[in-house]
Order: structure tokens, then sequence, then C-alpha cells
């Protein structure tokens, strides 16, 4: 196993193990937080909108079989990649953009994004001193300063600017336990089999409209393998940052976990502000073996647009996870306040027996955002179980819709399924929305639905208020209470980040 | 303590609720160090008046004024008015589900501090003022590790207000029915956090419908509001007549004095 073109940085951290942090060390992390959310909530505009100025390699605008030639060339693929992206190409010119969220969607010109955009660099870095500073300035900014992220939290990260992974931190200590965490890029260089086993055995180029798009024209994202019995010591996490103008960003994700292996996931989004929209249309595949468990964090900031609807993300995202084998788990866990528009169904296939799902989501819409999320829980297996826990919160003039499916199959004898799906309204002027499919063949099956819309309370507003604490703070403290059970799932790093910006995304939000 | 400043001093305050007038001239003065009792029948205006002093947004005020400690307490926002040092013990405490009461308080006390320029409390430090504050009430450990006030019981939430109060060691606390719903041995652990609290620079309004609470807080002043003004002003003396006499006789008096 080499890693040639990459850096690789070691890094000596304890484990981040909640277990064994005394109760007195959370309490006081927790204060730290509150005390950051205060701070922070001073700043109201979105703090990652800052634009990098770097030297970008951008393939002009358009899409047709010689842009895919490009991309696949630019990264030296293999043949039968090109093939895999040609195949989903003619396939994507069949389909016609899906109409049935409950979204606005503007048209979008296909033909007017550049596919292509990378940090221009000749080689790749050898060291953290080679990587260019104003990548690595974009990332300080981002509170995600690797040196520091690495030394403190023990998190293996790697970042992706625009289309390409810029660094893979901490592989060769993942290396020595046999886990393989790349780019999916050197990963269809260097471990071709495992890719090929496993690259769209869970969300073909025909699932969806976007997801031919994305096989098509994936530019990068991030692989993980852990090996049978392999319990990864920290964990692996990615930053997504769209930096260029006028370009799409289409990541791949895959990750697979074999028989008894464990692993903990981090996903981070965020854009700079731009008039314009930009389209974001990412894969992730998961596949959990025999008694492996997968946990899949995201916070997700893609740039949600001004005050008045003016610009923002498009984000429509194909997420979905194969327990393949028997006692096998996947965990989805989701804070969503990003976007102009949100497209995403996070989702686990139940095939082996005893085999669990989860997802468990908070999604706030303010401004103009519309968001349409949810998951589908498929019960193929016999004793599966699955879990939905959704918080929505809307301010503003948003729509945030939950959509979700729960399907048992007949074979899937005493399947279980709870769903609970709650809605938080701040304003009058917001909306939102539940569809919830459930479709029950086998007579063994449990599944049960709870559902809640509620307005925030003005009484509780005043008692805050009464106790000296502020409108914006009382909404901070409110919203985060009221998705607590959800943002209990996500790691301590990922919580102190998304506690805040729950905060920073309803600000001036209740009038 | 005559020489003292006045804490409070509300003139002819009129306030509103959904265009319906509830005060009607309300005149009070309040010195450091003393206990105010304020009674009076159903609708009198009682809670109205503690919500316009705290700045409830759900009320008008549309006449008068009132001067808490040197200034303009109704251009204060709520928060503004906490942190000068106004408390009130809520009638009905309200529920935060989710929210631990450890977090709550420490946004409100470090709130405070940040309004009068001083660092955030350390977490040791405030855990341990907590921890101090919390024995004034007698309340355990769980519950102020809990959300607020969810699964409280009703007694298990006033001491949960006067446990704020002491810790946010207000100059002036309106105490609204804090005597309802509240068991004799619940009452007697309120009131004497309560006292425990009181010294010669911090002042109480006391709002109750029975004398019983005032065995326990002893009042300096009892005042009847009636019809949205202070239509009667006594001694400790008033509440028990009033609790042997009811208000029947002081409507009687007022309505014969307004026609």
């Amino acid at each position: 196993m080499r890693y040639d073109t990459k850096v690789c940085l070691y890094v000596e951290t304890e484990l981040q193990d909640d277990e064994m942090k005394s109760s007195e060390d959370k309490e006081k992390n927790k204060k730290k937080e509150n005390e950051e959310i205060i701070q922070n909530a001073a700043n109201s505009d979105y703090k990652y909108g800052f634009v990098t100025d770097i030297d970008m390699h951008i393939i002009p605008k358009g899409l047709n079989e010689d842009v895919i030639r490009y991309i696949s060339q630019t990264k030296n693929e293999p043949e039968w990649m090109l093939d895999f992206r040609l195949n989903a190409y003619r396939y994507w010119l069949t389909l016609k953009v899906p109409t049935w969220a409950h979204l606005d969607i503007p048209e979008i010109d296909f033909q007017d994004i550049s596919y292509f955009a990378a940090p221009k660099q000749k080689e790749g870095p050898k060291s953290l001193d080679e990587v260019d500073p104003e990548v690595r300035k974009t990332f300080d900014k981002l509170g995600i300063s690797l040196e520091e992220q690495m030394r403190l939290s023990g998190i293996a990260v790697d970042a992706v600017m625009d289309s390409v992974s810029v660094k893979t931190t901490y592989k060769e200590r993942l290396a020595e336990l046999g886990v393989i965490f790349c780019s999916i890029s050197e990963a269809i260089k260097d471990y071709p089999d495992l890719v090929k086993k496993y690259l769209g055995s869970v969300v073909n180029y025909r699932d969806n409209f976007y997801a031919a798009l994305n096989s098509a024209v994936f530019s990068d994202g991030s692989f993980v393998y852990i090996p049978k019995g392999v319990r990864c010591p920290m964990e692996l996490s990615t930053y997504f940052r769209i930096n260029a103008k006028d370009t799409g960003q289409f990541e791949r994700t895959l990750i697979v976990a074999d028989d008894d292996a464990y692993v903990s996931y981090l996903e981070g989004c965020t854009a700079p502000m731009r008039d314009e929209n930009q389209l974001h249309a990412a894969i992730v595949e998961i596949i959990v073996e025999d008694r492996a468990e997968v946990k899949y964090s995201t916070v997700q900031n893609w740039y949600p647009g001004d005050k008045d609807g003016k610009g923002g993300i498009y984000n429509f995202v194909t997420k979905r996870g194969l327990c393949r084998g028997d006692f096998s788990k996947l965990s989805w866990t989701q804070v969503e306040t990003g976007s102009a528009i949100t497209w995403k169904y996070p989702s686990c296939i139940l095939q082996g027996d005893n085999s669990v799902g989860e997802f468990y989501s908070v999604a706030v819409t303010n401004n103009h955002q519309q968001a349409d999320t949810g998951t589908k829980m498929i019960h193929m297996g016999k004793n599966t179980r699955s879990t939905i826990v959704s918080k929505g919160i809307s301010a503003g003039l948003s729509q945030n819709s939950y959509r979700g499916l729960v399907k048992v199959l007949p074979k899937a004898a005493n399947s279980r399924n709870f769903t609970q799906c709650d809605s938080l309204l701040l304003t009058d002027t917001c909306g939102a929305h539940t569809f919830p499919y459930i479709d029950v063949q086998n007579d063994t099956s449990v599944v049960e639905h709870e559902a809640t819309t509620s307005k925030i309370n003005e009484e509780q507003i005043f008692y805050c208020n009464q106790r000296g604490i502020s409108t914006e703070d009382a909404i901070g403290l409110i919203v985060n209470g009221y998705a607590k059970e959800v943002m209990a799932k996500l790691p301590m790093e990922f919580a102190f980040e998304a506690q805040k910006l729950l905060s920073i995304s309803l600000e001036g939000s209740v009038g | 303590m005559e020489n003292k400043p006045n804490l409070l001093t509300i003139k002819d305050l009129h306030a509103s609720i959904e265009g319906k007038e509830i005060l009607k001239g309300v005149n009070l003065v309040i010195r450091p160090g003393e206990v105010h009792a304020i009674m009076g029948p159903n609708g009198s205006g009682k809670s109205t008046l503690s919500a316009v002093l705290t700045g409830n947004p759900a009320y008008t005020v549309t006449g008068g004024s009132a001067d808490f400690g040197g200034k303009d307490l109704l251009s204060l926002s709520p928060e503004d008015r906490s942190h000068e040092g106004l408390f009130l013990s809520f009638q009905y405490p309200v529920e935060i589900p989710g929210v631990s009461m450890v977090n709550f308080m420490r946004a409100a006390v470090n709130e405070k501090r940040k309004y009068f320029n001083q660092e955030p409390l350390s977490a040791s430090d405030f855990l341990k003022l907590m921890r101090e504050k919390r024995a004034i009430v007698e309340l355990d450990n769980k519950l102020a590790s809990r959300s607020v006030n969810e699964g409280f019981s009703g007694g298990e939430k006033k001491r949960n207000e006067i446990f704020q109060m002491a810790m946010l060691e207000p100059k002036l606390s309106i105490l609204d029915e804090t005597d309802s719903g509240l068991d004799i041995d619940a009452l007697r652990i309120v009131a004497g956090g309560v006292n425990k609290l009181k010294t010669e620079n911090n002042a109480t309004i006391v709002i109750t419908h029975y004398q019983r609470l005032l065995d326990y807080i002893k009042p300096d002043f009892v005042h009847v509001l009636y019809k949205g003004r202070i239509v009667k002003t006594g001694g400790p003396e008033l509440a028990l007549e009033l609790e042997e006499k009811g208000y029947d006789w002081i409507k009687e008096v007022c309505d014969k004095n307004q026609e």
C-alpha cells in the first residue's frame, strides 16, 4: 500500500471516547459550547461566505461526452471508470428533472455549469507546508485548521475543496490497522477491485436523475474501507467546500465496513456567498457487512442564499446504505441548516436479518429556504429494526417538508419501525409539511408513527427574557432543547458546531 | 433606612391588554429593605402589574411612569430590567423541554455579568454557586440537571423559581401568587428561602390572595388592588382584617365613591 500523491501526517492523540470522559468534563464542554453560542450569536451573517483567492483550474461550462472524457483523463482513470461514467451520462440524457418533491425549483440549465474545478497544483503536496497557503487559510477560516483538528480531536480529515481532495490526513496510522481512508480518485487507482465491487452497488446510476448525473461527472470524494474485525479508532471526517464560481460540486463517497467492523464518519459542508445558485449533487453509498456498524453524521451548512432568497446552493443528494450483513447497523445523523433547496433522503436497506437502521435529523429552514428531506427504511430481513427521529424547524418564509418511506417486505418477519416526526414553526409565514409513506407487507411487523407540530411559545421566550436572556439567545436555547434528542447523537466536536449553527441560522427569525 | 433613595416609584401607571384597560392609575413607592404585599380580589390587576413591570410584551403601557433605581423602567427591554435587578417569580413557571437548568441558569447569570462588563463565571465557580444557592430552597441536584421545569411538581416549580431568584440576586423580587398550589411544607421551604435572601438593600413584592403566606413572609405594607388601582394601604394588620372580612367591604366603599 502506498500513498504517493497525498500527504500523510502522524498525530499522537488520545481516542475520543465519550464514555471515558467524566461527566464533569462533559459538563464543562457543554458550558463552553453555550458560551460560544452566545458569543457567536452576535454575528448573524453566514460566516462561511468568504471566497478563497487561489489559482483554480476550471473547465468551460457545459456537459457532453468530451467533458466526461476530459474529467476521466485528467484524473488518469482506468478504462472501466470512463465506461461507468459514459454509461451513466447516456442514461442521464434520457431522464427528466424530477418534480415530485414539495419544492419550487427554478429551471436549472445543466449546460451553464462547469463540471470540474480544482485548485491548480502540479504535484500533490508532500507535507502540510506544501499545501497552498490560501487553501490552508480557507480551512483555518472554516475553523478546521488541520493541524489543530488533528492535535486536538484525533479526527482524520479529508478536505474536499471544490472537486479535489486537498489532503487526507492521518492515513498511515490508519493504514497500520488496514483501514483505507483516501480520496475516491486515489481509491480508483490504488484499490480498483474494491471500488469496482462496491461503486454503484447501492446507488445505481439508474437510480435517479441526480444519481445519474453524479455518476457521470463526479470529481472526487472519500473512500473508506474498514477491514474485518477492525474498530476504527478515530472519527473519520470530510469537509466539503465549494469555492469556484459557476461550478457544480459532485462528490462521491463510498464507505465499506466489513464483518465486525466499526466506523464513525463525519461530513461537513460550506460554500461562499454568491448571488447565483450553485448545484451540488452528491452520492454517498455505504455497505455494512455482518455485525458491522457505521455511524454517518452530517452537518450541512451550504450557503442558503440571502434574506431575499437570492443565491444559495441547490443540494440534491442521494445517500443510501445497505445493511447487507446479519446484525449490521447503520445510523444516519444529520443537521441541515444550509442550502437554498435541499433534496435529500439518507436511507437504509435492511437486508441482513436483525439489522438496524437509524435516522436522526434536524432540518432548519429560514428566509426563503426550502427543504424536502427525510429517509427510507426498507425492511427486507427478519427481525430488522428502524428508528426515525425527525425534527423540522421552520422560520421566515421557508418551507420545510419531511418525506419518509417505511417499507416492510413480505420476508421481513417481526420487523419494527418507530417514527417520530416533529415540526416547530417560528413564524406565521413559514410552512411545515409531512409526507410519511408506510407500506407493510408482513403481518408480524409493527410500525409506529408519531408526529407533532407546534409553534414556538412566546411564554417560553418571555420567561427567558425575564431571566436576562435576550430573545435571540432564548430562541437558540429553546430550539437546541427541542432538537436535543438528535444533537445528542452527534459526535462531540460536531455537536459544538451544530449547536452554534442552529442558533445562528435562526437569528432574527422571530420578530 | 429612610434616607435611602426609593427603589421603585410607580406614578399613575395605566396599562391595557388587547385594548382593555386593566391598570387605571397605580401609585406605589418601594424602598430598599421593605416587603410589600399586594392583595385584592380576582381580576383586580395584580398579575397585570407584575407583567407590566417586567415588560411582558402582551401588555401595553398607556400612561404613567416607573422609576427603578434612577432608571426609566418602562423604556428598558425585559432582559435589561432583569439585569438591573428586577425578578419575577412566575405564577405559572414555564417548561422548556430539552434545556437543562444548568445551561439555562448559566446563560442567565453570564448575560447579567456581561451587562455589567464582567467576565463570565468559570464552569467550576458556576457549579459551586449553583450548589450553594440550591441549598437555600432544598432543591436537589437531580432537579437542577433536568430540563427547565419539565416534569416538576407544583411545589418543585415554585422552589425552582426561588432558586433562580437566589442565583440572580435581584434588588426587587415580585412573587406572583407563589403560594398557589403549595402544600404547607413546600410553603414553608419557599417562604424560608425568600426570608434567607432578604437584606436591607433589596425589596420584595408579594402578590397573594391569602394571609397564610404572610404568616411566613412578614410584610411592612399591605396594599389592596381593586379595579386597577390601589384603593387601600395599611400595615400587616390589614391582611388579617381582609382574611376575616373578605373584600366586599372595600369593594362597597370604592364602588360607592365612584358613583
